[in-house]
């Protein structure tokens, strides 16, 4: 006899177990039916081989495990396979489960079978295989398969086997009595298992509570060859739990989450030991089982030999039960067994003992009462848990305080419940906890693996909107190769093209004029000043006249091939008319100050405004034609064009007023004048307003509103820009001149101005920044960027130009800021076409 | 075939709070005959009147509270908080004393809190304390034993008492039968040495013996308790020891300035401390590991306010100020699990 350990904690509740024993194991008549759950363990529900309606024998295999921790299934008897579905079955859940019920024929008919004869001649896995087939789970705890337990050899060393015979829950005697009377079937067990795993020793852990077999077992180890101890330890629940009789024997730890075999140790039940012996010498699968039938409820208290299979409430009718006084039926011990509602429930591997209770032997708990930390139940942990701060970590949904208390090293065994002064019924806090942080973990687990395929779908898409983007480019490039090859083949003079770019016809008719207008311009300086090259020039601007008119002819000749030629430009129109306007503004602001100072060719002028005049009512007529022709033949009249006129009015009216106010009360000279303005403006204002609405009920009343988003107006806000940088000049200018309250107002007005030109400036630069971002997400329009980086670069010099002869160190400053941002815009202008054009 | 469903365990051991109440009550019978021997019927007056308004008090609040107040009763808890405050204080203190003593140890300590089980601080001693504070002539004014007064067992009448204690004699009568404590007489020596004012003083040269009887049964009824596993070892003895080590040091330094061990362990309350004061499971640390730390602060404490505080004995504040110790000893004094390497510290997760 070796050295027996201690573990922490343990209780001693009321053995019960004398009852039961008086009696041998004596087997239970044969049931009529028999129901048998696929799934009798943890892991994998074995899957049926018999039909409905299929007659099998006694031993015969009636389902097949499906993985490797899943048992075989076979009939306990010959009879009939009657159904296959949903029956009670004994599980806490209370729930229904698959059985396959068989109807006894009452022969109890073996199906032919033979032991594996000498087995140590046989391979080990060929002898775990027999074992496998044989259906052996294991009979003590969880119903473990037991081949599994058996391959532990392989990657394990195993230099202990215990065989656990503590059998510490009260009333229970089913392993007591299968030592006592079977005590040689299992050391034949012993054998095999020892011949699998060869531990160097074997430990066969006895409470003390058992004399009878203990004498049993060391009268058939009489000789045995087997390094076999039998250890008496003390009775103490729950000294059966296969990690407190680790220690008790070895005064080893499994350690948390591991098993035993991670310390050299397989444990196996006395039961289980016995079904290898018979499984490997007769070849007996595992059709049945000792269970106890006890309680006060029964009046012959004893063990019985019971099929697999077997109702409960057959097994009562043996033990002859008093149903009057039945109060509660407990599969299993008093300290870990689960109720069941009824006495259909079937005996399975793991049925060691059902407890038939009176109520005064099992009355139901008294309530519930605070908890006053007495500390009792940690006392008897033997898992050396606080249950008291489990149970408030559990109360209170700490869980994360619970898990950090070792609350997944919990056995249930019920030690703490069992003491606990306050009646709480602890370990079911311990199991909600659990089963709460369980759910958590795999809800955890479900989002994470959900978060993990939203993002490879993210990936995915972006893959795939990157790749459609390549060949969108590749597509573009190819275009635009083709669209050089063609233009070449027209520059080279082979212009075979039915169809004429107009576009760059257009363009080569605008840098004509340009040129021309630069030319003139030159021209004019050169005769103001008097100096330079004024017959050069005049050619220059003659050369460029005829190209200009050439550019345009030739852009008359292919618009007027192409169909589209019919629709009039209505927006070159219209900033024709402005210009006109503007001109004639011009002329006459001329032929005032002339009249004004008194010198000057006033005939002239005002034969100049009258040209202008004309000029530009017919420019205007022309726009006016165009537009409304426009309007009736294709589309409507541009809405927000229309309003943006009638609230452009509605300023311009107003300024007219505050002037005309301004004036007023100042007294200033010219009031006259401005209240024709005013009145004119009002005209204006009005019109505008009134085509505005007009056009809009036009609008409502005929057509669809247009979704199509209306092209932002750049050089409607350029010219805004401008008309305001240059407003701002001449308010600087007139602020010069001015004195006192005049001076304050003026710089008032002057910073609102420039405020205003601030705000259309960024309007405009944003304008042209999202139309530009457009054309870059159209792919862009090459044609209109050539265009505009021409104007920039046409700019850039203008503006040198001017620079060179300017001299008044003022306007320079500004000019040479102008130019640099001109210069910035065309080199900006210049890459963005690099990059567009292909090479 | 319908029967009951019930989750294991299926069987109890036969055991209640009720239960564990009536022990303690029980353990406590030295110590009540000690005190009535050695200083009068005022005990016994005390913790009637004390037990009679705790148990009134108990059940007005649960009613106030809508609880089921014959439920909540029999648990018996309220009878040994009013029971351990009357033996600590005098037995000739008045009878509103003892009243607010009550009042405040039910009412603010215990039902304030949720009741029973949720207490942070020892209600017993949460009452001790606001006494002490605010009664301080009543609360010093020990009885002398019956060996001072005389030949033979010479001590109040039972009516006489009665009469003191509810407010009918003058104080002029009692006066001759009450004194100051060893501790009181120690701490108020002047510049004595110990021997001198063992010498000079009839308290420390005669009556002691009374105190270490007293003692003596407290102990008594700790051990019964210990019998019993109503109360685990760890507690008491790692506090006895402390105190028992703290004066032993300075003693064998100083034995002119400093009272040695065993006077330490015999007088005062430190025995009715030790097993019936600190044991007290709601408002101590939990785990055995965490008493042996939570007695052993309460030990050096109670010798810190002994000889350096302002009051002679500092039982009742070494175990307030342990008791909010106590769940920050509770986090950092986990047992090691079986299967685990080393225990666990901390409060783990998120606070």
């Amino acid at each position: 006899m070796g050295k027996v350990f201690a573990f922490h904690g343990g209780i001693h509740p009321p053995e019960n177990k004398k009852q039961s024993t008086r009696t041998p194991i004596r087997p239970v008549p044969l049931p009529k039916r028999l129901y048998l759950p696929l799934q009798q363990h943890i892991g994998m529900a074995s899957s049926p081989v018999v039909d409905v309606g299929q007659q099998v024998l006694k031993g015969q295999l009636i389902a097949e495990p499906v993985s490797r921790i899943s048992a075989g299934l076979h009939a306990p008897t010959s009879g009939t396979v009657v159904s296959i579905g949903p029956h009670p079955v004994p599980h806490a859940s209370g729930l229904d489960s698959d059985c396959i019920c068989i109807e006894s024929d009452g022969r109890d008919q073996w199906i032919e079978h033979q032991g594996l004869g000498d087995y140590t001649r046989l391979e080990p896995a060929e002898l775990i295989d027999h074992i496998r087939q044989c259906g052996i789970a294991g009979m003590g705890g969880a119903g473990f398969p037991t081949d599994v337990k058996l391959h532990l050899g392989d990657d394990h060393i195993v230099n202990t086997l215990i065989i656990n015979a503590a059998e510490c829950e009260p009333y229970i005697t089913a392993d007591d009595m299968l030592m006592r009377e079977r005590a040689d079937e299992i050391l034949g067990g012993i054998r095999i298992i020892s011949h699998l795993l060869k531990p160097s020793h074997v430990i066969i852990g006895v409470e003390d509570n058992k004399p009878q077999a203990i004498h049993a077992l060391e009268a058939a180890l009489k000789g045995c060859e087997l390094n076999i101890d039998i250890r008496v330890v003390p009775t103490k629940y729950p000294s059966g739990g296969e990690r407190q009789l680790i220690k008790l024997l070895t005064g080893l730890e499994v350690p948390s989450g591991g098993i035993p075999a991670d310390i050299g140790i397989v444990c196996q039940n006395p039961g289980t030991v016995r079904a290898v012996y018979r499984a490997v010498t007769f070849g007996e699968p595992l059709i049945s089982r000792i269970v106890t039938v006890t309680g006060d409820a029964v009046a012959q208290p004893q063990n019985l030999e019971a099929l697999i299979g077997t109702p409960f409430g057959d097994l009562l009718d043996a033990a002859h039960v008093y149903e009057n006084k039945l109060y509660r039926l407990v599969m299993g011990g008093p300290m870990m067994g689960v109720t069941v509602e009824h006495d259909q429930i079937p005996v399975i591997k793991t049925s060691n003992c059902i407890i038939a209770a009176s109520i005064d032997e099992m009355p139901p708990a008294p309530p519930e009462q605070p908890c006053i930390r007495c500390g009792m139940c940690e006392q008897v942990c033997p898992a050396e848990l606080l249950p008291q701060q489990l149970y408030w970590f559990a109360k209170g949904r700490e869980f994360d305080k619970a898990k950090q208390h070792n609350l997944f090293d919990c056995i249930e065994c019920g030690a703490c419940a069992y003491v606990c002064p306050s009646s709480i019924p602890l370990v079911q806090y311990y199991r909600f906890a659990k089963s709460e942080i369980r759910t958590e973990e795999a809800e955890q687990r479900k989002s994470d693996h959900a978060r993990a395929r939203f993002e490879a779908r993210q990936a995915r898409l972006e893959r795939e909107k990157a790749e459609k983007e390549e060949r969108r480019k590749a597509r573009a490039e190819e275009a635009a190769r083709s669209q050089k090859v063609r233009k070449s083949a027209e520059s080279s003079g082979v212009a075979t093209e039915p169809t004429q770019d107009i576009s760059a016809l257009k363009t080569a008719a605008a840098v004509a004029r340009t040129k021309l207008k630069k030319a003139q311009k030159a021209l004019d300086a050169a005769r103001d000043s008097g100096d330079g090259d004024i017959p050069a020039l005049e050619a220059a601007v003659q050369a460029a006249h005829t190209s200009a008119e050439q550019a345009q002819q030739a852009l008359e000749k292919a618009e007027g091939v192409k169909p589209t030629a019919a629709n009039i430009d209505t927006k070159q129109l219209k900033t024709a008319a402005a210009v006109a306007r503007t001109k004639l503004k011009k002329a006459q602001k001329a032929l005032d100050a002339a009249r004004d100072s008194g010198e000057g060719d006033l005939s002239a002028l005002e034969a100049a405004l009258k040209a202008a005049q004309a000029s530009a009512d017919q420019a205007q007529q022309a726009f006016e034609q165009a537009e409304s022709g426009a309007a009736a033949g294709t589309t409507g009249p541009d809405l927000k064009q229309l309003k943006t006129a009638a609230a452009v009015a509605r300023t311009k009216l107003k300024k007219a007023r505050d002037a005309l106010k301004n004036a007023e009360d100042k007294g200033l000279e010219g009031l006259d004048k401005l209240r024709a303005t005013v009145t004119t403006l009002e005209q204006k204002a009005e019109e505008a307003d009134k085509a505005y609405k007009d056009a809009e009920a036009s609008a409502g009343a005929t057509e669809a509103p247009v979704n199509q988003p209306v092209p932002v107006d750049l050089k409607a806000l350029k010219q805004q820009v401008s008309i305001m940088r240059t407003k701002i000049k001449k308010a600087e200018t007139a602020l010069a001149g001015l004195e006192g309250e005049a001076r304050s107002q003026a710089e008032q007005a002057l910073e609102e101005l420039r405020q205003r030109h601030a705000e259309a400036d960024k309007a405009f630069k944003s304008a042209e920044q999202a139309q530009l971002d457009a054309a870059a997400a159209q792919g862009v329009d090459l044609k209109q960027l050539k265009i505009d980086a021409a104007m920039a670069r046409a700019a850039v010099t203008k503006l040198e130009r001017s620079l060179a002869k300017s001299e008044a160190n003022d306007e320079r400053a500004s000019l040479e800021a102008e130019l640099a941002a001109a210069r910035d815009k065309a080199e900006n202008l210049n890459t963005t076409l690099k990059q567009h054009e292909p090479a | 075939m319908s029967l009951i469903r019930m989750s294991s365990p299926h069987v109890y051991k036969a055991n209640s709070t009720a239960n564990v109440m009536r022990l303690v009550l029980l353990a406590t019978l030295p110590g009540i005959i000690a005190l009535t021997v050695f200083f009068g019927w005022g005990t016994l007056i005390q913790i009637a009147w004390a037990g009679l308004l705790a148990v009134t008090l108990e059940a007005a609040i649960l009613k106030l509270r809508k609880r089921p107040i014959g439920f909540y009763l029999r648990d018996g808890s309220a009878l040994v908080t009013a029971l351990l405050l009357a033996v600590a204080i005098p037995p000739f203190a008045p009878w509103w004393v003892t009243g607010v003593g009550v009042i405040v140890a039910i009412a603010i300590a215990k039902h304030l809190y949720g009741g029973l089980g949720q207490n942070p601080f020892n209600p017993a001693m949460v009452a001790y304390a606001l006494l002490l504070i605010s009664f301080p002539v009543e609360m010093t004014r020990w009885s002398a034993p019956f060996v001072l007064n005389g030949d033979g067992w010479q001590i109040a009448s039972f009516t006489d008492t009665l009469a003191a204690i509810f407010g009918s004699v003058e104080t002029v009568w009692y006066d001759s039968f009450t004194g100051a404590t060893p501790l009181d007489e120690l701490r108020h020596r002047g510049g004595l040495t110990n021997e001198e004012a063992w010498r000079q003083s009839r308290v420390l040269s005669e009556g002691i013996g009374a105190w270490h009887a007293v003692s003596a049964a407290w102990l008594m009824g700790g051990v019964f308790l210990l019998y019993r596993k109503i109360i685990t070892w760890h507690a008491p003895i790692s506090m006895l020891l402390a105190l028992a080590i703290c004066s032993a040091m300075f003693y064998g330094y100083d034995p002119d300035n400093y009272a040695g061990p065993f006077f330490h362990l015999s007088t005062g309350a430190t025995m009715l401390a030790a097993f019936f004061i600190i044991t007290d499971p709601v408002s101590s640390a939990t785990s055995n590991r965490g008493r042996i730390i939570f007695g052993a602060g309460i030990g050096v404490l109670i010798f810190i306010i002994r000889t350096w505080g302002n009051y002679p004995d500092g039982v009742a504040f070494a175990v307030l100020l342990m008791n909010l110790a106590a769940p920050f000893i509770d986090l950092y004094s986990q047992p090691r699990s079986y299967g685990h390497q080393k225990a666990n510290k901390g409060q783990g997760g998120k606070a």
